[in-house]
């Protein structure tokens, strides 16, 4: 009969017979459309060359990715986007002005060394596009804090050089930024749609904040870092943020500047990077905003979030190994 | 008010629509049986006849050697042919008894008892326990069992479960819609067996007419309650109905009765109903055959002992070719190399799947730590790191993230982007752990 011939064909695997199609590539593919609106805005307020260094980026993402993985023997897995993600963030974290190699060079230590040298994709410690960043800094200070000012659109190429809102404040205080901007109602508003001097791809808060409100509603990140992060740096900024004493700082000036809404949504959230129980990501998004505000008003860079949220990757496995999640049935207490 | 659940779950697409509307039928019975002498947890039964002895249906074929086991019994009246090792759902080979149909369906002698609610609770027991029930959701844990808590652990509450959250199954469903009367008075044997003065019967909302049905037949009963739970995987797992219904946490490394509850499936309070009732044992059972790969999904009432083929062909055979058959659901089921395994009292369903149904995970990749395995354990346990361990051969470091907390609902392995085997590796540690 039919039914016996077809006997032999049987699939005998152990259960669950069915996944959900969920997969990194469409979870990495969703994060990188979800920095489309930031990214545009970066292209409109810095022109053509916001596009060229990232594309350099990604070409150096992609181009190390494939080199290490061939040389290795390992599978070629480009096409995953974690590799694309890392290279339009790394760009996204770069001035617009910066010279082709600077670009090209980062991306490398970010995908191949950071991420690829300690076994790939799932087992690096530290962010790579944060590595690729922090190494471009260190190399090229100069380079890497010439801000050109933002210019309504593709005008020219001969933009003059600024300073951000951060590097005025740290130098001259609020009424120095005030005094730029004319008002503190312009000052808020060009930081929120993004005219200002900075990274490319983080001056316009309210386009990071729509990717990242996409992000939690798809529910590829959760609210608890982010929050507790910006939560933690607008509490510190008003406590000791003010030059006239406690209780003086502008809360709102903190928030809105330097990387702090690209660090927090996008960096911070970096799923290997962070820890994974909720209550570690509290602790982890406080710890960021701790030492974010710690950089920013005492040490000698003027925006702190790169090396806040690296030093705490390095907590992370700490974070999660004392932070396990509740075992249902099982006092607090009792869990090892 | 808002539906009772627990935390963590998921809800895959659950597929019922295939079979949850099609009326019980009865499978034609077979023209020979294989029946196990070891169908549920405990020892296995120790064979009562002998080939070319004459057995009737009801008959006595394998008796319990301890008391963590349950009796066998013929489901066909006919001729005994053979004795013979064969494998069961898992592909362990275990003692059968082979029967050829003489086709008379005669019955051996039946105590029917129409005043079964004036019996002692021990008498009601032992009539449980001669019926040879078993946990009928698939656990097959013996009933009478259950049902004989230690005296230091008082029960004050016993649960009907009709989540049913297992995809595709709609057995349990059917028989709440069909049968709502018999499963409300075998509630009634369990809560006086018990000593109980609450009962509950919780049902996924996902079956309205299940919940109508059971609450219509209930409403004259004051101390049994009817509750619609929230459509989440694993909310049949004992202990999340538990926490759902009652709020009550059993404690890791517990039995429900460390809470003072005792939860029985659908199908057994249906069985011990009619154990008490008509004194038949447990020769039959309703399985659902449906998915995908089969014509026309539906639900039967089978034969212990039938040969999943038999069902395959009442159900309209095979629909293109079929890629898996599984005894049971999706999530938790067996796939079988054969389709010649018999029918077993903790058959719930017969799940057969197409190419584009089925998933298996013979390509994954490296854990990224998203923490969607962490958010769905209905155990709070975390998952990625029992993988990541095992995967490593760090078996015994998985004893620190509660590994043996973890029963194998597959929900993490089900939501993993990196499509990663979870709970085969959590298996793999499990069983290379010393203990």
């Amino acid at each position: 009969m039919a039914v016996a011939k077809k006997d032999q064909a049987l699939i005998v695997t152990v259960s669950p017979h069915i996944r959900n199609d969920e997969t990194v590539s469409r979870i990495m593919w969703t994060v990188s459309l979800s920095l489309l609106p930031a990214f545009v805005s970066g292209v409109y307020f810095f022109g053509p060359r916001a596009l060229y260094v990232t594309a350099l980026c990604i070409i150096g993402s992609f181009f190390s990715e494939w080199l290490v993985e061939k040389m290795t023997g390992k599978e070629i897995t480009i096409r995953d986007g974690s590799a694309f993600l890392t290279g339009l963030l790394l760009g996204m974290n770069l001035p617009s002005s910066a010279p082709f190699y600077i670009p090209l060079v980062s991306s490398f230590v970010a995908v191949a060394i950071t991420k690829q040298l300690f076994g790939g994709l799932g087992y690096n410690i530290f962010n790579p596009a944060l590595i690729g960043r922090a190494f471009a800094l260190i190399t090229w200070p100069r380079a890497m804090t010439t801000w050109l000012e933002p210019t309504a659109a593709f005008v020219g190429l001969d933009a003059k050089t600024t300073a951000t809102p951060l590097a005025i404040l740290k130098e001259g205080g609020m009424q120095k930024v005030i005094e730029i901007f004319g008002d503190k109602m312009n000052l808020y508003t060009d930081l929120l749609i993004g005219h200002r001097a900075g990274s490319l791809g983080e001056t316009s808060v309210i386009a990071l904040l729509i990717g990242g409100a996409f992000l939690i509603y798809k529910r590829y990140i959760t609210w608890h870092i982010p929050l507790s992060f910006l939560a933690t740096v607008a509490l510190m900024a008003w406590i000791f943020g003010g030059r006239e004493g406690f209780f003086t700082g502008d809360p709102i000036l903190h928030l809105l500047s330097g990387g702090l809404m690209l660090g927090a949504i996008f960096m911070a959230t970096d799923y290997v990077t962070c820890p994974s129980t909720r209550i570690g990501q509290i602790i982890f998004g406080i710890g960021c905003g701790l030492l974010t505000i710690l950089i920013r008003l005492k040490a000698g860079y003027p925006e702190g979030v790169m090396f806040a949220i690296l030093l705490m990757n390095c907590f992370s496995p700490l974070i999660d190994r004392n932070m396990k999640s509740k075992v249902f049935g099982l006092a607090k207490e009792a869990q090892k | 008010m808002a539906l009772l659940t627990f935390k963590g779950g998921v809800h895959p697409p659950d597929h019922k629509e295939l079979s949850s509307g099609v009326p019980v039928k009865e499978a034609s019975p077979p023209s020979q049986v294989l029946i196990q002498l070891s169908q549920h947890i405990g020892a296995p039964c120790k064979c009562t006849v002998q080939i070319g002895q004459e057995v009737k249906k009801g008959d006595l074929i394998g008796e319990p050697t301890a008391f963590v086991s349950a009796p066998v019994h013929a489901s066909v009246s006919g001729k005994v042919v053979a004795l013979m090792d064969a494998p069961n759902a898992m592909g362990k080979m275990v003692p059968a008894v082979v029967i050829d149909n003489n086709g008379k369906e005669e019955w051996t002698q039946l105590r029917d008892n129409p005043d079964y609610m004036k019996l002692t609770p021990e008498e009601l027991k032992e009539k449980v326990k001669d019926a040879g029930i078993v946990g009928m959701g698939g656990a097959t844990f013996p009933t009478h069992v259950k049902l004989s808590p230690p005296k230091e652990k008082p029960i004050d509450v016993a649960i009907i479960n009709g989540a049913e959250c297992e995809p595709y199954l709609t057995a349990d469903h059917r028989m709440m819609v069909e049968t709502p009367s018999e499963i409300i008075e075998g509630l009634k044997i369990i809560m006086k067996v018990l000593g109980v003065s609450k009962g509950y019967v919780g049902i996924e909302n996902n079956k309205p007419d299940a919940i109508a049905k059971m609450k219509e037949v209930s409403s004259g009963e004051t101390n049994i309650e009817v509750v619609a739970l929230e459509v989440k995987y694993p909310q049949g797992a004992e202990k999340m109905l538990i926490k759902a219904i009652t709020d009550r946490d059993v404690p890791a490394g517990g039995l429900p009765m460390d809470v003072g509850v005792v939860v029985q499936n659908v199908g057994t309070a249906l069985a011990v109903f009619e154990a008490c009732r008509y004194g038949k044992p447990l020769i039959e059972r309703v399985v659902t055959v449906t998915g995908l790969g089969v014509k026309s999904p539906g639900n039967l009432r089978a034969r212990v002992g039938t040969p999943v083929r038999e069902l395959i062909e009442a159900c309209g055979g095979f629909n293109n070719s079929p890629a898996k058959v599984i005894l049971g659901g999706p999530m938790m089921g067996f796939a079988q190399y054969t389709i010649d395994v018999p029918v077993a009292k903790g058959t719930s369903g017969v799940l057969v799947m197409s190419e584009e149904e089925h998933s298996t995970s013979d390509k994954y990749g490296p854990c990224i730590r998203c923490g969607s395995c962490i958010d769905v354990c209905p155990m709070g346990l975390m998952p990625s790191m029992l993988s990541i361990l095992s995967e490593k051969g760090f078996y015994e470091e998985t004893k620190g993230y509660n590994l043996l907390d973890c029963f194998e609902c597959g929900t993490c392995t089900y939501v993993c982007p990196s499509k990663r085997p979870i709970v085969q590796f959590i298996r793999l540690s499990k069983s290379l752990i010393k203990r």
